[in-house]
């Protein structure tokens, strides 16, 4: 019998491939954001809005992720913006391989920054790299105030957090604390930028938006 | 879950190795930290189904579980870090700098040689 140190990263494969696809980037310059959460929890209505609101100005283009369906590249298309549908067929996390392949279908010269919606799920996506400049988590109030204590791989791991759909606050619709979801998520990650947002009303959404510019210019 | 990618992709990177030495592999040790975390009997039964008809078929996987640290910046003990309830255990400090959680590494195997065999 032998023993071997072997010291190797399990995922390494997808973390040569994700090195690359952040090379591409880079060479093109553009910046790129992983957005991560719960099924439902408003990403693709979040990119929607953002597209319509300041698509103008940033150009946006998206690379969706589901395990089925081109649903949500349809609605990012109807704002005439680009998007890239993957299907995962059922594997519950987007890998740098199918990302890289997307990104050849972008017009990224035409682009300022890339977006991808990844597949609904709060765990599993946090652990494969893409390439990205950052992730982006979002967690609606209607999914409860203890998440990030539950989760908190993703929230540790964020750079930004939208707390989507604060129009369900108002006539307290949820039982929803704010102040606790502020408190646990800087408890783990000091640096985690948080923008209460609702993709519906709209409010909140100006700062998220001089963020995410304030990203694209600052290449 | 990802489980069964991390399986996947664990039983590659040890058939990488196996070729290398051509040795056969008995067992391995992989770890993994608390913000990567894993759960052991998912990927263990996981494992099992990729191994089929590999020369992993067999092999026993042991997982180690890393806790997640962090710096107490009042007084600057290195501590394991409660996510629910995180403060230094030294001195009640809730001021901490979170330290790079541990990825999911593959850290040992060991091998039979073709001539280990019963002797
Ligand atoms: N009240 C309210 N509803 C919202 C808001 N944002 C999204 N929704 C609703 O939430 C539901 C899910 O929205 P999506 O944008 O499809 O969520 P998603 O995160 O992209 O979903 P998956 O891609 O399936 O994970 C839809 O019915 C939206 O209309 C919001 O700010 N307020
Ligand atoms: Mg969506
Ligand atoms: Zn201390």
């Amino acid at each position: 019998m032998e023993k071997a140190d072997v010291g190797r990263k399990i995922l390494g494969a997808n973390e040569t491939c994700a090195l690359k696809n952040k090379q591409f980037l880079a060479r093109h310059g553009k910046r790129c954001f992983n957005m991560i959460s719960s099924p439902g929890s408003g990403k693709t209505s979040l990119l929607v809005r953002t597209i319509t609101d300041i698509g103008q100005s940033l150009r946006i283009g998206v690379i969706e992720g589901d395990l089925q369906t081109d649903i949500d590249a349809e609605r990012i298309r109807a704002t005439r913006a680009p998007a890239i549908q993957i299907n995962t067929e059922g594997a519950c996390h987007l890998s740098a391989k199918q990302v890289s392949q997307a990104l050849e279908g972008l017009p990224i010269e035409n682009l300022d920054l890339v977006i991808i919606e990844n597949v609904g799920n709060l765990v599993c996506p946090s652990a494969f790299e893409l390439g990205e400049d950052g992730k982006i988590v979002v967690l609606s109030v209607a999914e409860g105030d203890d998440k990030p204590v539950k989760y908190p791989g993703i929230f540790a791991k964020s750079k930004v957090l939208l707390v989507n759909k604060i129009d369900l606050l108002k006539g307290g619709m949820v039982d929803f604390d704010l102040d606790r979801v502020f408190a646990d998520a800087r408890r783990l990650n000091r640096d985690i930028e948080i923008f209460p947002v609702s993709a519906k009303t709209g409010e909140g959404m100006q700062k998220w938006y001089d963020w995410l510019t304030s990203q694209a210019r600052s290449h | 879950m990802h489980e069964a990618t991390v399986a996947q992709s664990l039983i590659e990177v040890i058939l990488q190795e196996a070729r290398k030495r051509n040795a056969r592999p008995v067992r391995a040790k992989m770890s993994c930290g608390e913000l990567n975390r894993i759960n052991d009997d998912v990927l263990s039964f996981a494992f099992e189904a990729v191994a089929q008809g590999t020369p992993c078929e067999g092999m026993t996987l042991r997982i180690e579980h890393k806790p997640l640290q962090g710096r107490c910046k009042p007084c600057g003990r290195v501590f394991a870090v409660d996510v629910s309830n995180p403060h230094c255990p030294g001195c009640r400090s809730e001021e901490f700098e979170l330290l790079p959680d541990a990825p999911l590494v593959l850290d040992e195997i060991e091998f039979e040689r073709a001539d280990d065999g019963e002797g």
